[in-house]
Order: C-alpha cells, then structure tokens, then sequence
C-alpha cells in the first residue's frame, strides 16, 4: 500500500518543515517514506511543492498528475495550479486565502476569482489554517494546522504526531504548535463531518 | 543507533564521516549546499566554505598530498569553475581520498543550465559513482573514499535534486579513520604535471581506467536485475527508482558506476533481454556511451531535456496516463521574487528609473530581471557581470543608456573580483554595483570572506571591500545605504557619468537577517492617486486593487522597512495596526 501526499504552497510558508513533520511520523509508525523538495530560488515567494510518499515498500521519491492520494494547499491558487495531481477519489484540504504573485499584484494580470466555488466542486476541504493559527497563539503555525487538518483521517496516532512535532520546533512554541495541530485535526473533522 | 530520515546531501556527509574524511570544502550552490552544512555540523571534522569551487578542489588537492581524506562539494556549474584542477588531478590522483559530490539540477529548479556532470567524468577520465537514494548516498560516498585511494584518483559522486533534497530513511553507522599513510616523499613523477611528467602520469591515467572498467564488471555497485526479461532498461542514480515504480516488471541494469562502464557487464544484460532501453535524465550519456561500443538500442520517445517522473517513463513506454481531474485550473504563474524589505529592491528600481543596460549576476538579486523592476539585461554565470560590463563598452556602450555591473557580496568574492582587476588593469570604465547584503542569501545563508561568517564558526575577518578596491586602483568607491532610495539613486546617476572605473558598495543587511521588523505600513486611500509608482517597486506586500486601481499593502506581509514611503510623492503609505488582523484578502 503506497500513500502519496503533496503539499504545496508559496515559498516560505513552511511546507518544508509540515513535509518533515509528516515524514517523521510515517516512519516513527514503522513505514518506509520518501520526501521530495525543493530549495533555492523558488523559495523566495515562488510556488512550490513537497511530496511525501509512505508505505511498505516504494521507489520513486516523485509522484505525477492522477496519483496524489491527499493534498495539503496552503494556498487557493496552489491549489488550482496542481488540483490535476489528485486523484478524482483524492482529498484535498485547503487553506482558503489567497496570496496574489507578483504579476497580479502589479494588474499585469487579472486575479483569478470564483477558485472557492472550483475547489469545493472538486470536494476540497477548507480550513482557515491562518485564522487558526493566530488562534492557537502564533501565526507562524499554520502550517502545523494544516498537519493537524492532515492527521484526520491518516492511520497515525495522536502521541506520535505530538511527539515528533515536540522534538522539531522550537521549544517556545511547543505548546502553540500543539494547539495548532489540535486545532487542525477539530477543523478537519468537523469540515468532513458536515459533508 | 535505529534508521534516521536523511536528505540525500546529509547521507553524502554521513558517509564521508564514516569513511574517515577529515577535511570538507566547498561553495554553496543548490542543490548540494547541505552537504557541507551537515559535515560541518559533525565531529572531528573540519569543514570551510571556499571562494569559489575551483579554490575549494585545490585545498582538497593539498588535504590529499598531505594524506587526510577529503570530501569536496559543489553544484553541476560549480564544476565547471573546479574543472580546471579537476582535469589534472585525474593525472596526479591523490595520496589522502578525495572524492567530489557534484549536484546536477536537471530541469533547472534553481540553476542557470542543465548540464549532465557524467560528461566530466569522462572528459576527466576519473570514475562516477550515481547513488538513487539516501541510503546510496551514504554507502556509495564511503566506498568513493576507498575507490580513490585503491585507483589512484579523485572520485566523483553525482546526485540530482531529486537525491538531494530527497529524503529517506538510512541506518548511520559509525567512523573508521583509515590508518596513517606511509611518510610524505616528495614525488614529482606524480604531482608535478610538466609536460616531462604529466605524459607519463596520461599513460597511467590510461591503466587506471582500464582497472576500473574491469572493476566495473564485478563491483557490486552495478546490479542486473532480472524480471520479465521482454524489456531491459539500463540506467543510473534516481531514474532507477522511477523506473521501477514505472515499470515494474522490467529488468534493469543500474549502474552505479555510471563511468567507466565495462561492454561485457553491458553484454551480459543485452543477451538476456529481448529489448535494451537507455532511461536517462537530461543528457543522452549513457545511450552515446552504450551505441559507442557497439551496443543497439531501442529508442522511445523520453523527454530530451528537464526531469523524468514515473508518469513520463510510463507514457513514453505507451502506457494510459491515470484517470484526471477535469476542472479549469489555470493560474496566473507564480515567480519568485524579492522579499519584501529586500535591500536589493531600491538599486533595480533606481537602475530602471536610469533606463542602465544591466549586466547581471548569479544570486537572489537575479530576480531583478522580473517586471516590475525588469532591470536587468544579462546572467550568465557567477563573476561575469563585471567583465561583460566591460565588454559591452569596448564594443562602444550601448547607446545613451549607461551600463552598471550589479554583483553580489558572496559571487563578487567568488569570481567577480577577478573581473573587476582585469577591468581596473586594462582602463576600464565600468560602474559596478556590489550587493553587500552581508551573506550567502539564495542559497539559505552561508557565510562568505565579506562578511567573514566562517562554516564552523571560527573567527575570521570581513574583507574590506572598500581598502581592496583602493588597492587596485579605483579612486571612486563608495558605500551606500539602499534602504535610503534617494542616495542609491543619486549614486548611481553620479558614478554612470564619470570616466573611470568607479564601485558602490550597497550595503544593507539581508531582510531575513532582520529580527526586528518595522510596523507595518497601510494605504491612505484618500491620498492614493494610483500613480503607481509603489506598485514598481515589485513589492510582495504591495498590490493594485482591482476595482478602485488604488494601491493596498497587505499588513502581514509587510515588514515595515519604508522603501514605499520614499517612492510615493503623496504621502499616502502610513504607519497602520499590528498584524494578526486577518481581515478579508
């Protein structure tokens, strides 16, 4: 049984570090995991994305359009960019903000509009990860949100998930990345309950 | 100690620790940039951040004649820099193991080519190791140290981005310094290459690549796996993985030593399958390699250049691409760009606004080249901005429009400083503008001779910039601060007229060195008359409302540094609430 997850965003919003996350537990829980990023110049702001594979036996650490089993977006517009990566019967969780490139910033070119309506049609999740975030008591943890919003749903226990996300971030912020997480993981319930 | 998750650059160091490397070097380039980090970070090593890689492989060189084991890292355009002692040192071979991770970047996620550094190894003659994963990694670069030492020779081990910045699970295992070499004799038959010696040393160049073509038949580097026998593919380093995922019945012939490579291993494997396939990335080495000896091949229709993907292996062999989502998704492009109180940002704006022809560098402030700020007209490799600026105005210049060479601190260290004494010495003319950002910026921070950060912390000193350019020659240096837009800018309207070689050094640290951020800024929509001179900026924080065409800046992205407050003549960006105010975007 191979899983494969893509999460994806605009870089520096942390995907790197919620791949690892995710990484970790897979192979605390005993399974072979292979991760797949990124670095350099698309991390100044550019659109990125890490894929995190996990199972009993795998290969390529790279996954293609039809084959992701749950997408992780921090971003509308990521979102829509690799939507053609998840399988029709593939979830999606998505952060519902936006964050206009450069070119729409500058009116270039238009910004996209009605991607909610699109993504909804498409079965996606939304989870203001941001929103939570601030909630939880720092702002720099949405991605952990996410993880949280993630976790629902995967075969992983709740104390592997918050230990591994103890021993990775900061020791000051233990405790808001573990309401993060918490946070996400209620949100996701809730949000797949009510379809 | 159990299976750890490590990049494919941490197992390179992983595995260079275990083979007893004492001594690491390198420059940062992605994406082999971690690799030395990691080794760095181990114990009882020391590691150093070169000026450029062709430094970085000639103190490996020495660490070698010296007899310690020496790990040298570097990305695929790197080694054309290192090239030069490489191609020698194949003729020298090495005393201490000395063995070379080149990171190729195939499909060019953060490089300026896509070149396939199998060619060096040839055009070297020294052998390449193609690990597809972690745990290769780690075993592949400890044997490399044996390799080197038993033939004679610097050891290659190639990886791509996607063993790089892989990560998968790899079981460390513990250190073995090899024993003392015997006592250093002085030995010039094999270390000084006059033609008188170096004719000799090409000879036995020879003999040792014919050792290891016949080490390349029996090493256990190279498998033939074998399954349905109909199809063969022969390939190297992460495409194996892809094609075992693609295609997973074939067999297989992966070759970890992707140079040399012996005919028999390859007519073994040819005998037993019906149809001999080449899968590779990038470059057709291996099947130029295989059709030179005679072998035929069966062509199908791969990708000739960027990455392959089980997906692409899997359609060029003819097989349905799975079931897709139909939706319409397409997105405006998302390029990456400045971040917002970037010290780069003002010099483009100021450099746009003086209509220069912009001969360009390799480093964040590339993205100069983006629209808005679209001020740049050249990158072709690190360093070469200062000699192209130079250039260009043999030629005559470029019109009424000046010319500036904007570099960065790291590459101005690196190769810029090379070109900037042969334009002082020939009566070059040149406006060169160096970012002095304080650090290694794109590739995740590293220190570098400007701004003295050594990689394991060990005191050091800041070059002067403005005593060394003094030092060649050049009467007009001076520092600047970019954040204060109206100074770069008259700096560089006064510096473009003057009829000799003139240098500002920008000088502002990086904005993610910045701890302290500013209050964020607002648009007063009262004041805004949508000149939109804020919005050239190509500040991330910055945007044109759609509706009202008014500008808006988005207070969580902001970082306070005042760039636009400078830029708008109405007064209209003022100081606004805290962010976490996560109102309607």
């Amino acid at each position: 049984m191979l899983t494969t997850v893509m999460l994806c965003g605009v870089g520096g919003q942390g995907t790197i570090l919620a791949a690892d996350l995710l990484a970790k537990v897979a192979a605390a829980e005993g399974l072979e995991v292979k991760l797949s990023e990124v670095h350099g110049m698309s991390q100044r702001g550019g659109s990125v994305d890490t894929v995190v594979k996990y199972g009993d036996e795998l290969f390529s650490p790279v996954t293609d359009p039809g084959m992701v089993d749950h997408m992780v977006a921090f971003e509308l517009m990521e979102a829509m960019r690799r939507i053609h990566y998840v399988r029709p019967d593939g979830r999606m969780l998505v952060n519902p903000r936006a964050i206009q490139p450069l070119p729409v910033l500058t009116g270039d070119l238009p910004a996209p509009h009605g991607m909610q309506a699109i993504l909804e049609e498409e079965g996606a999740i939304f989870i203001d990860a941001d929103l939570l975030a601030c909630e939880a008591g720092s702002p720099k943890s949405a991605n952990v949100v996410l993880m949280g919003a993630l976790s629902w749903g995967l075969p992983f226990a709740l104390e592997t998930w918050n230990d591994v996300i103890a021993s990775r971030v900061p020791p000051k912020t233990i405790e808001a990345n573990l309401n993060a997480f918490q946070l996400g993981r209620a949100a996701c319930q809730k949000g797949e309950c009510a379809r | 100690m159990g299976r750890i998750l490590l990049s494919g650059n941490e197992s390179v160091a992983q595995g260079a620790w275990e083979a007893g490397a004492v001594v690491g070097v390198g420059y940062p380039g992605t994406p082999s940039t971690e690799t030395l980090a990691h080794f760095a970070r181990l114990p009882d090593v020391y590691a150093e951040w070169a000026s450029n890689e062709k430094v970085a492989l000639e103190v490996a060189a020495g660490v070698s004649l010296a007899g310690g084991r020496v790990l040298v890292a570097m990305k695929h355009v790197g080694l054309n820099v290192a090239s030069d002692p490489l191609l020698t040192l194949a003729y020298t071979g090495v005393r201490g193991g000395l063995v070379i991770l080149v990171a190729d970047d195939p499909g060019m996620h953060s490089s300026q080519n896509e070149q396939d550094s199998h060619n060096y190894a040839a055009f070297a003659r020294v052998p390449m190791l193609d690990p597809c994963d972690s745990a290769e990694a780690m075993a592949f670069t400890r044997e490399a140290f044996g390799l080197s030492e038993r033939f004679d020779v610097p050891v290659l081990v190639r990886s791509t981005v996607r063993v790089s910045h892989a990560k998968s699970l790899v079981e460390p295992g513990s250190r073995a310094v090899p024993d003392d070499q015997p006592a250093y004799k002085t030995n010039p038959a094999k270390w000084v290459m006059m033609p008188a010696m170096a004719k000799q040393r090409r000879l036995d160049l020879d003999r040792r690549i014919d050792e290891l073509t016949a080490f390349s038949r029996e090493t256990t580097l190279n498998r033939a796996e074998y399954r349905d026998t109909s199809l063969g593919v022969v390939c190297s380093g992460v495409t194996y993985l892809h094609v075992r995922e693609a295609l997973p019945d074939a067999s297989v012939l992966k070759l970890g030593l992707s140079f040399p490579v012996s005919p028999d291993l390859i007519s073994e494997f040819a005998e037993k399958v019906d149809r001999l396939v080449v899968v590779e990335e990038a470059d057709g080495f291996l099947g130029r390699t295989l059709l030179a000896m005679g072998f035929s091949l069966d062509s199908v229709p791969l990708p000739t250049s960027g990455e392959l993907t089980p997906g692409s292996i899997r359609q060029a062999f003819g097989f349905e691409p799975p079931p897709l989502r139909e939706a319409d998704t397409s997105m405006p492009p998302r390029p990456p760009l400045m971040c917002p109180g970037c010290p780069h940002r003002p010099v483009f704006n100021a450099l746009r606004k003086l209509r220069a022809v912009v001969t360009g560098d390799i480093g964040c402030y590339t993205l100069g080249a983006l629209r808005p700020l679209a001020a740049m007209d050249s990158c072709v490799c690190m360093g070469a901005s200062i000699s192209m600026a130079h250039g260009a105005e043999l030629a005559g210049g470029m019109g009424d429009r000046p010319i500036v060479a904007v570099i960065g601190d790291s590459t101005f260290a690196h190769t810029g400083v090379n070109g900037l004494i042969s334009s002082v010495y020939n009566a070059g003319t040149s406006t060169v503008a160096i970012l002095d950002n304080r650090i290694t910026a794109m590739t995740g921070h590293q220190g570098n001779p400007v701004n003295g950060i050594t990689l394991q912390k060990r005191p050091s000193h800041e070059v002067d910039l403005i005593a060394l350019c003094k030092a060649l020659g050049i009467e007009r240096v001076r520092v600047v601060d970019p954040h204060d837009l109206e100074a770069a800018e008259d700096a560089l309207r006064e510096e473009v007229t003057h009829e000799e070689m003139s240098v500002i050094i920008f000088k502002a640290p990086c904005a993610l060195l910045v701890k302290d951020k500013g209050d964020p800024y607002a648009v007063d929509e009262e004041a805004c008359t949508k000149c939109g001179l804020c919005i050239k900026l190509g500040c991330p924080a910055i945007g044109k409302n759609e509706q009202t065409s008014k500008a808006y800046i988005d207070t969580a992205v902001c970082v306070g540094c005042g760039q636009c407050v400078q830029v708008c003549r109405y007064g209209a960006i003022v100081h606004s609430g805290p962010a976490c105010d996560l109102g309607g975007v």
